[in-house]
This record gives structure tokens, C-alpha cells and sequence, in this order.
């Protein structure tokens, strides 16, 4: 061999020892980084505090509605009076969604005309979908200014119905978010979680 | 190379000197129980003991029950029907109902957690404090403890065990006497011989070994794997190496 | 990559090229990555020794990195504090692996930076030039011990607090100002959350601020006047007809690709313990810091960490606490002055008489010694051992002058010594 030849073997051997310890340290450096990132995930405490939370409803009058927290979220429980069932198909041609047809914002047992399992009770999260705020009760309706009753959100003033629906012409884009629940009894709910047994 | 030959027997010497038998503070030799963190089954009957004789008074607040189920290998229903009593989620940390001011009133210390006690008092300790009570007159529990002398804490296994008494014998000299501790004797039967009684307590202490830590046994797995990479990414590194510097005369 | 190595000096062509140019136009770049890596010549003849200082640069960012990520779920309170631990190592995911990094990485900065030291000693490599390096080196030094001691304080385990108890009380053996210096230090008239929270502050920020800086600076230091090699030989004296020096090689790719192969075997030592071993039989992680602080019971047997034993074994040693704390401070201090305490006219240990190896090696053997004391009793033969081996550790300095100039030497050569 000449000395060319050992000189040529010698660069190629090196470029790819090089490239090899590169490769390797990155993917070491790749897999080291794993449990950083992954610390960042909510822990064991936070998944055992973000568990569901029951809610008795035998005390909720008629009317009235009660605050929970879930996940550190508020959530609005409430039950609907007569009156206030029949008032909601009277404002439909003010949503912007009336059928629920975006699906984000709630599970499928909710995408109906009262947005619940069941039509007396409204199980939605208090927060406005523009930025978040949590919106204020305004549950008398005003038939002169063509308010059937809902929820009024006093940052930037947008407006949902009594089954969270979202108004036509105001900053916020969707419906009240519904969280996913379901009846264990006729008089409990559980928040934060649809299947199975507890 | 002499200085280097020098400072490696140095560290042997060192090495020696501090390589001892466990003494427990007040120089009471230890019994030796094997942690043996792959038996499930003992670590079963381990969490059962705890849960049955111990969670009365001495929490494990750092463990949640999730955890033990998992390990364990025990189905929901196992862990709920046979070591949840006071929790309701298996998420739950093992809390006692004893409240810690009352404890304190009764017995002048509230009984410690338990999560970490292998860890802070080692395996050797808790197995030789549990297996040595022995009737004591002037004890307000009735007994006092080889390990830890004056301890608060009552016989809570005296059905297993039974009671022993300690022996003490005196030995003179130069004027000096002392007293050595000499054995028990059981002098009250339990339900256990010492044998079954001696594997009950290795039991709960191989739990109590297991929950000081329970990350143990997955850390030694991956520690095997990084080294093998590392081994490998060496080898490529010394090649890399002994190529670039080839050139140096 | 290779290419734009072999074609240094001459800028690269293409976007890439262009790219590079742009950055250089505004920001020294490229001249940087020369002055400091491939243009900066360090000896051929570098031995293991060598490797610690890079190593200790490796050590600062593992525990940077992972002291980060513990921060964001540990909480500075007494009242959490040891709960907080415990979440990281039960709850939070991949917490344990990142705690056991933090905890094991304090014990070997300590390992490195001794190991840094003594090559020093070995090569002389504080002597002039150098000297600047060496004391802003003692600085590092210094603000390390500090960072170690308020760090120990954070789980709030029984060591941590009994531990911290005693050291600060130090400080009030001091004539005058020692009460008002400790109740200042304290925040408060014991060790309470008040310490624990300014301490959190001082091992998070500050100390950890002023170490980067430092080491930058440390950096600086040395590549203005150049590496030292195990033959104590000056390179930059003997240069070749384009200005290198004929016995030193670039430090990219050589000393990086070297320093490499020791970085992995550290990491090898290192994940070893991580994994395997992260208590060190009670020495990295002491078995009484498993109990949470407990001010009305004090451990049966307080000793700091391994690392600071050495000088604690000399405290204890006098039996008078005003100089006690004198001799403890001098003891950590002395070595400041090894450049001006070291009168030989030779660097390297290769090149000196029978004086000095036999000096170095009573001291290496006196520092683990000590440092193998301050984790016993203070009773019995231990204290007379203490006291011995204190006079040989102040010794090995204040006799410095004399033996290290009346040492018979060897005469140094003109090239360093290098077998390929």
C-alpha cells in the first residue's frame, strides 16, 4: 500500500469514528433527557388530587346552583326549574351553536338540546371559552332585551344560555365546555370521569 | 509508582477499619436479617403484618397504596379487601387514625412514620427491636426493649411472641463491674414458636425495607442498561481517540 | 465537519459558509473557537491528572441540570421541606433518578476538585505564571464548600439541621462580633424556616451565579498564559517556524477527543453509584438525614459530610473553640499561599528531590487521615491521632519554604517527555 492509500484509509476511518461517537453521545445525550421531560408530567399527588369528585345533588333546589372544584377547575352544577327548561329553545336563534357541532366541548351524552344526561341537571365547567374568566349567574330573563337567562361573563361581556350555549356577537368563540361525569345514583354525580366503577 | 502503591494500601487499611458489624447507638449488637426485595410473598405477608399490627399507631404517609398493589402484584379488590381499612382510594397515602396529639399525651412521643425507617435505622435494627421486648417492672407498658432502652412503645406482638424475660450476668473487673446482657428467656408462650415468629418479623421488615425505597429494584435494572451503553460508547471513544492522535510524535 | 476543521483559516464556501460569516461580521465566532479550542495548544504529554478539571466542568452541569428540575418541586419551607423530598423520590416521575444525580454529583464534585488540586501540587502548576489561576481556583474552592453546606441543609433531615446547628455555631467563637455574625447568618435566634429559606436562596442563586463566573473566569486565566504539563515545562518557549509550539497539540480535536474517553469512564464510575449504590454505605446519602429534623432530639453521632472532614478533624482537634475556629480557618485558607509558600525552582514532582516527594506523600496520607477521623468519636486514641496528624497537615505548608529550597533537583529538560 502506498502512503497514500494508508492516508485515505486513515481519513475515512476517522470521519467515521467521528460521525459513530457523535451519533452515539447524541443519542445518549436523546435518552438522558427523557426523564427531565418527563419529571415535567403531573405527578403521582397530582393525578391522585385530579381524581374525580363526587357531588350530592339531593340538597340543590330547583333553581339553584352550586360551585365545585374539579382539578382545580370550577364547575357549575346546576338545576334546572321548569321555567327555565322551557325558556331554552326560545333564544336558539341567537347562538352561534345551537346543535353543539363543535365536539370539543362536550362528550357525546351531552350533545343534545339540554347539553346533559339529564335534562334538569346542567353539569358544566364555569369558565368563558373567550379567555377563561369564570362567568356570573344571570339566570332572570329580561324578555325586553331578548334575555332568556344564562351566564354573563363580565371581562369582555360574552354571553351563553342555560345550557351553556354561546351567543352570537360576542368575543367568545364556543359553547361552555361540559366535563365528562355521570350518575352514580340518581342523587350523586361523579365529575371527572364517565366509565366504569369508582 | 511507590507513592501510589503507598496511598492504595492507605485506602485499605481505611477500608478495614471502617468495614464493622452494625451496632445500634448505645453499642447493642444487631441480629442480621436478609432483605430479600424479589419475594413477593414475603413481601406480602410483610405488608399484611404492618397493616394488621403497626398502621394502628405508626403511619407510612410517604407510601401510597397504588404503589404496594403494584409491586406486590395484587389485584384492586386484593388491596382494598386486605390492607385498606382507613383509606378509600387506592391512591391513598398509609395514614394512621390515631390522632398525633393524643398519641403524644399517651405515650410522651407520637409513634414514628414508618416510610423511611429501614433507611434511617437500617433492616438489622428494626428486626432486633421487634424481637426484643422483655418484661420490665418498672416499665409503664410492662416492658422495656434491648435495642432501645425506655421506649414507649408496648409488646403490640405479645400474642405471637409471648414475653421473655432478659438475662443479664455481671462481670468484675479491676473494681469495675458491669453488667452484660446474656439472652432471653421465654417465660410467657405466644401463639408463634420463635422460628415462625422470627420469619413473621423478617417478613415486616422486608416490607418495611421495600417501602423505605420502593424504587429499588428498578433502578438496579436500568443501571445495568447505561452501563452497557456507556461501555459501548467508551470503546468508540478510546478508538476515536487512538485514531486522532496518530498523527502525534 | 471534518472539512471545515482541515480547511481552518480559509472560510467555508455555501450556505452553511455563508451563515457562519454573517455571525462572525457581528459576533466573534469563529476567532473565539480558535483562541480557545482549535487554536489553542496545550502539552502532547498531558497524563490522566489532566482530565479533573474537565471532569469538574462536566460535574457543574449535572448538578446545575438536575439542581434546576429538583427546584421546580422541592419546597423551601421547614414545614415541607422533608415531605417535598420524599414527593421527588415517590411521586414525581423519574424524581428519584433525578435526586440520587444531585445528591451523588456533590459527593464527586468533591472527589474531582481534590483530585484538580492535587495534580496541581503534583506539577507545580501554581506556581508563575499561574499563580492568578490558583487563587481564583481557592475562590471556586471556597464558594463549592459554601454551596455544599447550604445545599445539606435543604432535605431538613436530622443531619441536615443538627449539622448546620454546630457549623454556624462556629462562628460565634469569633471575639466580638461572633453572636451578632451567627444570629445574622441564622435569620433568626435558632436554626428555624427563616435559615431554610435564605439558605435555599444562597445554594440556588447566588453561590451558584458567583461559581459559574468564577469558572469562567479560571478558564480565562489559564488559556492566557497556557496549560502546565507533568514536566513543568514552559511549551510556549519553544515554537516552530509558524508560531506553534513544537510539544503542544491543538486542544480540537486532541485534548477534546482525550478528555472524552475520561469523561465516559467518569460517567461510568459515576452512573455506577447513581444506580447502584447513591448511599454509599451512609456516606453520600448519612443514614440519620432519613429522619426528619427533630429540634428537641439530637443525633447520637453529628458529623458533616465526608468532604468536609478533613478540616472538621482539625477543629475538633484543639481543645479551645476560639482556636479551634482559628486553626479550622487556617487549615481551609493555607493553601491559598502554596505559590508563594513553594520556593522550588522547579515545577514538577518528576524533577524534585527526595524532600519534597516524601512532604507530598506524609500530606496526602495526613488529608485522608484526618479526613477518616472527623467521621469518628472524638474520644480516646482518636483525639491524640487527631492532634498528630493536624501538626503534619500545618506542617507540610509552614515548613514549605525551607525544605522545597534546600530540595536537590533535578535538571529539567529542554522537550517534554512524551512516548506516543
Amino acid at each position: 500500500m502506498t502512503d497514500d492509500d494508508v492516508d485515505r484509509i486513515d481519513r475515512n476511518r476517522r470521519h467515521f469514528l467521528t460521525v459513530a461517537t457523535v451519533v452515539t453521545g447524541a443519542a445518549g445525550a436523546g435518552l438522558a433527557s427523557i426523564p427531565f421531560l418527563a419529571s415535567l408530567r403531573p405527578s403521582a399527588r397530582a393525578q391522585a388530587l385530579g381524581a374525580p369528585v363526587e357531588v350530592p345533588l339531593g340538597s340543590i333546589q330547583p333553581g339553584e346552583m352550586v360551585r365545585v372544584l374539579w382539578r382545580g377547575r370550577l364547575v357549575f352544577v346546576l338545576r334546572r326549574d321548569e321555567g327555565m327548561l322551557a325558556r331554552l329553545p326560545e333564544t336558539i336563534g341567537e347562538l352561534r351553536d345551537p346543535d353543539s357541532a363543535v365536539v370539543d366541548q362536550q362528550p357525546d351524552y351531552a350533545a343534545n338540546e339540554t347539553r346533559s344526561i339529564k335534562p334538569e341537571w346542567l353539569i358544566i365547567e364555569g369558565s368563558c371559552t373567550h379567555l377563561g374568566c369564570a362567568p356570573l349567574e344571570d339566570f332572570d330573563p329580561r324578555p325586553v332585551e331578548g334575555w332568556g337567562g344564562g351566564f354573563f361573563c363580565p371581562c369582555h361581556g360574552s354571553k351563553f344560555d342555560l345550557a351553556g350555549r354561546v351567543y352570537k356577537a360576542v368575543p367568545a368563540p364556543t359553547n361552555m365546555r361540559v366535563p365528562p361525569h355521570r350518575f352514580v345514583r340518581d342523587d350523586l354525580i361523579l365529575i371527572g370521569q364517565d366509565t366504569g366503577a369508582a | 509508582m511507590g507513592r501510589f502503591k503507598m496511598i492504595a494500601r492507605l485506602f485499605a487499611i481505611v477500608a478495614l477499619l471502617t468495614a464493622s458489624q452494625s451496632f445500634a447507638a448505645g453499642g447493642a449488637a444487631l441480629d442480621h436479617v436478609e432483605f430479600d426485595p424479589g419475594n413477593k410473598a414475603s413481601l406480602q405477608r410483610g405488608a399484611r403484618n404492618f397493616m394488621n399490627y403497626c398502621s394502628g399507631c405508626h403511619s407510612a404517609k410517604y407510601v401510597r397504596f397504588k404503589t404496594i398493589g403494584k409491586y406486590l402484584e395484587l389485584s384492586e379488590e386484593q388491596l382494598i379487601d386486605n390492607l385498606m381499612f382507613n383509606a378509600e382510594k387506592t391512591f391513598d397515602t398509609i395514614n394512621t387514625a390515631m390522632p398525633a396529639d393524643s398519641a403524644k399525651r399517651w405515650f410522651g412521643t407520637a409513634p414514628p412514620d414508618m416510610s423511611l425507617m429501614a433507611r434511617a435505622k437500617g433492616a438489622d435494627y428494626i428486626y432486633s427491636f421487634l424481637r426484643g421486648f422483655y418484661l420490665s417492672a418498672d416499665s409503664p407498658t410492662g416492658v422495656d426493649n434491648r435495642v432501645l432502652g425506655g421506649t414507649s412503645m408496648p409488646h403490640v406482638l405479645w400474642e405471637l411472641q409471648g414475653f421473655q424475660k432478659a438475662l443479664f450476668s455481671e462481670h468484675t473487673e479491676d473494681g469495675v463491674t458491669t453488667h452484660s446482657f446474656d439472652g432471653f428467656e421465654l417465660v410467657i408462650d405466644g401463639s408463634m414458636d420463635s422460628e415462625d415468629f422470627d420469619d413473621f418479623v423478617a417478613d415486616t421488615v422486608n416490607f418495611l425495607a421495600y417501602i423505605a425505597e420502593p424504587i429499588r429494584s428498578e433502578r438496579r435494572k436500568l443501571g445495568v442498561w447505561v452501563l452497557m451503553f456507556l461501555i459501548f460508547f467508551w470503546i468508540l471513544s478510546v478508538m476515536l481517540k487512538k485514531q486522532i492522535w496518530k498523527d502525534v510524535k | 465537519m471534518a472539512r471545515v476543521e482541515a480547511e481552518v483559516g480559509k472560510r467555508p464556501e455555501g450556505v452553511w459558509g455563508g451563515l457562519i460569516k454573517w455571525i462572525d461580521d457581528r459576533f466573534p465566532m469563529t476567532e473565539t473557537l480558535k483562541y480557545h479550542a482549535t487554536e489553542y495548544y496545550a502539552s502532547k504529554n498531558f497524563n490522566w491528572w489532566y482530565v479533573f478539571g474537565v471532569l469538574a466542568f462536566v460535574v457543574l452541569a449535572i448538578q446545575l441540570i438536575s439542581g434546576i428540575f429538583l427546584t421546580m418541586n422541592y419546597k423551601p419551607a421547614a414545614v415541607d421541606a422533608f415531605a417535598s423530598v420524599e414527593y421527588i423520590m415517590r411521586d414525581v416521575e423519574w424524581g428519584w433518578l433525578i435526586r440520587y444525580l444531585h445528591s451523588t454529583g456533590a459527593s464527586f464534585f468533591f472527589i474531582v476538585v481534590y483530585l484538580h488540586m492535587f495534580r496541581a501540587m503534583l506539577y507545580g502548576s501554581y506556581k508563575k505564571p499561574r499563580e492568578l489561576i490558583w487563587l481564583i481556583g481557592m475562590m471556586i474552592f471556597f464558594v463549592l464548600m459554601a454551596e455544599g453546606f447550604a445545599g445539606y441543609l435543604l432535605p431538613w433531615g436530622q443531619m441536615s439541621y443538627w449539622g448546620a446547628q454546630v457549623i454556624i455555631s462556629l462562628f460565634g467563637a469569633i471575639p466580638v462580633v461572633g453572636d451578632f455574625l451567627v444570629e445574622t447568618i441564622r435569620g433568626d435566634y435558632s436554626i428555624s424556616d427563616i435559615t431554610l429559606n435564605r439558605f435555599f436562596a444562597l445554594h440556588v442563586i447566588v453561590l451558584p451565579l458567583t461559581l459559574i463566573g468564577l469558572v469562567f473566569v479560571h478558564i480565562v486565566a489559564l488559556h492566557e498564559v497556557g496549560s502546565n504539563n507533568p514536566d513543568g515545562i514552559e511549551i510556549k518557549k519553544n515554537k516552530d517556524a509558524s508560531g506553534k509550539p513544537v510539544d503542544g497539540v491543538a486542544f480540537h480535536p486532541y485534548h477534546t477527543t482525550k478528555d472524552l474517553v475520561a469523561i465516559i469512564v467518569f460517567l461510568m464510575l459515576f452512573f455506577a453509584v447513581v444506580f447502584f449504590a447513591p448511599d454509599m454505605g451512609g456516606m453520600f446519602l448519612e443514614h440519620a438525614n432519613f429522619e426528619p429534623a427533630n429540634m428537641t432530639a439530637t443525633p447520637e453521632h453529628i458529623a458533616p459530610v465526608w468532604y468536609y472532614t478533613p478540616y472538621y478533624a482539625i477543629l475538633r482537634a484543639v481543645p479551645d473553640k476560639l482556636w479551634g475556629f482559628i486553626l479550622f480557618a487556617l487549615s481551609v485558607l493555607l493553601p491559598v499561599f502554596l505559590p508563594w509558600l513553594d520556593r522550588s525552582r522547579v515545577k514538577s514532582i518528576r524533577y524534585r528531590g527526595w524532600m519534597y516527594k516524601t512532604a507530598l506523600t506524609t500530606f496526602v496520607i495526613t488529608f485522608i487521615t484526618l479526613g477518616w477521623l472527623g467521621l469518628q468519636p472524638a474520644t480516646g486514641t482518636y483525639v491524640l491521632l487527631a492532634r498528630i496528624f493536624s501538626v503534619l497537615y500545618f506542617a507540610f505548608f509552614l515548613l514549605m519554604p525551607y525544605y522545597t529550597a534546600k530540595d536537590k533537583t533535578k535538571p529539567v529538560p529542554e522537550r517534554v517527555v512524551y512516548h506516543g
